[in-house]
């Protein structure tokens, strides 16, 4: 029996010595690569240890420094932490795969130690029990994303990479302040210490201060209407590995914040839970609109990302463990879907020359494997059943619907037609149309074989496919999951009651 | 000593406002970096102003009674070496920008969203 000491420090513990293996292997770019295909394997198999010492619904808790909770670190991993622990690495594993042979990421030696920097972030927020923790591991996630970011060099991407720092930056201060606020009215920063203290609080507008703060702050990470504005800026701009893993860990590390802060710290009172419905509508309608609007196969992507992290939202404002179980799943399904599109988007453009939908074309005929792989995901996106995406809208609308809150289930309803028109915007432009002109000369062509990028995007389809034709088990665990959310004295009373250290 | 502070982060806030506002990415820097140091000195006001003295257990006391609160000095100080380190970042990134680009306004910067632009226009080096 591992202690749950080693199992919540391996998944932090290896993406830290991948980091440092790939910085010293700086000069051996395929040696690089190879051993940031091993560490992320590594990091997958710890995933899936940690998922399944989860999976009997303990709740994992252990503190850091010597020092009992709260006034050590917690690292916990419910079942909610330890599946998005599981889903990063899984995209870790997925992405250094499709990294092999891309062209876009070879002979720069700074992408693999960035990369492994960022799922070093992004597990660390993820399982972290502390408030202020959760900042730092914030922070470096996004040193690592302003160092993928801009890798490249390029105009548009120091341009992108401009607008992208400062709003961050703004945004993680806010969330300093926050943290400060919080830590002044209760004295504590250990996660399940301020459940307790915060209901203590007589003060309501404090608290009602409180949870806005913190909403803005996280709202701003997941691009949430009206704070998105960064993501469009910049996203389109990143070469397709570090445009696959942004989009699938990035924003949702800020819906996880949000939905963790929410179910454990601050009560959602009726008046948070309207704000953060209307704050859900619009923004998936506004995402959606923009994505109609592009003709840039990452520009619409990019869109769709906001679209559906309204969605995720959804949960969030009703609170049912029905509505949050349609978060989680959610979450999970749009993970998986939303890199593989953009690792689509990659060899589309690599076989054609361009992520612009107007010039190119004829694929279907040129890349028949390619368009059926695109299919899957792009129907789940839009939630045709027996996609994941019909699941996990399900479980979006319905809880809507019980709770008479028609109008989410109505906007889900529409945007979800919405997203099925871009899907077949690409599909019409990329796939279908032959190209007025003959195919240009493809980009990297030649460099390397395809092969990799056709297992990451299979792998990623086949569990697209597998939640959609089996999704009992993975509506089971949501619902699950939800019920530990829901009452949050496990989560508490599994990280006061936590032995530090050695158990 | 609380007000005294309370009006200075307010100044500074307001400050960096200002800054962050003006469209020349070198009074954002500056702006962002008074924004990290009035967040550094609210953290420090919400660990209450009390006693200066040391918090250090000597001898054979078990406790100290009356001292300064050393959790907010710790906080401030990991937030003092984040925002360095993102800070020194940032202004090789405006750096090269500017290098690059050859401007500071940012409404003037439109490389990766440009103005005319029609989401229809095909961008030049992709024309086939």
């Amino acid at each position: 029996m591992i202690s749950s000491h080693a199992l919540l420090t391996a998944p932090i513990a290896i993406p830290l010595i991948g980091l440092v293996l790939t910085t010293l292997l700086w000069r051996r770019p395929s040696l690089q690569r190879i051993a940031s295909l091993v560490v992320s394997t590594a990091f997958l198999w710890s995933a899936i240890v940690l998922f399944r010492a989860s999976l009997d619904g303990t709740i994992l808790a252990t503190q850091f420094g010597s020092w009992d909770a709260p006034f050590g670190i917690s690292f916990v991993a419910d079942k909610l932490a330890a599946a998005m622990v599981l889903i990063t690495a899984i995209m870790a594993v997925a992405i250094a795969i499709y990294q092999l042979t891309d062209p876009e990421e070879t002979g720069r030696p700074m992408f693999h130690p960035l990369y492994q920097g960022l799922l070093l972030g992004v597990t660390g927020a993820f399982m972290t029990g502390d408030i202020f923790n959760m900042y730092v591991w914030f922070e470096i996630m996004l040193i690592s994303s302003f160092g993928l970011l801009v890798l490249g060099g390029t105009k548009e991407q120091l341009d992108a990479g401009v607008k992208y720092v400062m709003l961050n930056l703004v945004m993680t201060t806010v969330f300093l302040v926050a943290v400060a606020f919080l830590y002044g009215a209760t004295g504590t920063l250990n996660m399940a210490d301020l459940a307790g203290r915060i209901q203590t609080i007589e003060n309501t507008g404090l608290v009602s201060t409180l949870a806005v703060l913190f909403l803005l702050a996280f709202a701003s990470k997941a691009a949430l209407f009206p704070l998105f504005f960064w993501l469009p800026a910049s996203y389109h701009t990143a070469s397709t590995p570090v445009l696959a893993i942004f989009a699938a860990l990035l924003t949702k590390v800020g819906v996880y914040a949000i939905v963790r802060c929410f179910s454990l710290i601050f009560p959602v009172t009726e008046g948070l839970a309207n704000m953060i419905g209307i704050i859900a509508a619009l923004t998936m309608i506004t995402g959606v609109l923009g994505a109609a609007s592009h003709f840039d196969i990452r520009k619409i992507l990019s869109f769709h990302i906001i679209s559906q992290i309204g969605y995720m939202l959804v949960g969030v404002a009703i609170a049912t463990p029905l509505a949050l179980a349609g978060s989680v799943l959610y979450i999970v399904h749009h993970i998986v879907v939303k890199a593989n599109l953009f690792l689509i988007g990659g060899v589309i453009r690599r076989k054609t020359g361009s992520y612009h939908l107007k010039p190119i074309g004829g694929l279907h005929r040129a890349a028949p494997f390619l368009a059926i792989m695109f299919c899957i995901p792009a129907l789940s996106l839009a939630g045709l059943p027996p996609l994941s995406g019909f699941w996990a809208k399900y479980l979006v609308v319905k809880p809507s619907l019980d709770a008479g809150e028609w109008y989410l289930a109505a906007t889900a309803l529409i945007v979800g037609v919405l997203t099925l028109y871009s899907m077949l915007k690409i599909w019409n432009e990329a796939f279908w149309k032959m190209p007025e002109t003959p195919a240009p000369e493809p980009v990297g062509a030649g460099r390397g074989s395809f092969a990799p990028q056709y297992v990451a995007i299979a792998a990623l389809s086949a569990i697209t496919l597998a939640i959609g034709l089996n999704p009992e088990p993975f509506i089971a665990f949501s619902v699950e999951a939800a019920n530990q959310l829901s009452d949050s004295s496990r989560y508490i009373n599994a990280v006061l009651e936590s032995p530090y250290g050695r158990d | 000593m609380e007000p005294l502070y309370i009006v200075a982060i307010g100044v500074m806030a307001g400050a960096a406002a200002y800054l962050l506002m003006s469209r020349n990415v070198l009074r954002m820097v500056l702006g962002l970096l008074l924004l990290g140091n009035a967040a550094n000195l609210t953290i420090f006001v919400a660990g209450r102003l009390g006693s200066s003295l040391p918090p250090l257990i000597t001898g054979d006391q078990v406790s100290v009674a009356v001292s300064a609160n050393p959790l907010p000095q710790a906080l401030i100080l990991t937030a003092i070496v984040i925002s360095f380190s993102l800070v020194a970042f940032t202004v090789v990134l405006l750096h090269k920008a500017h290098q690059h680009l050859h401007i500071v306004d940012t409404d003037a910067m439109r490389e990766a969203e440009p103005v005319d632009s029609a989401a229809y226009a095909v961008p030049d080096e992709e024309r086939p």
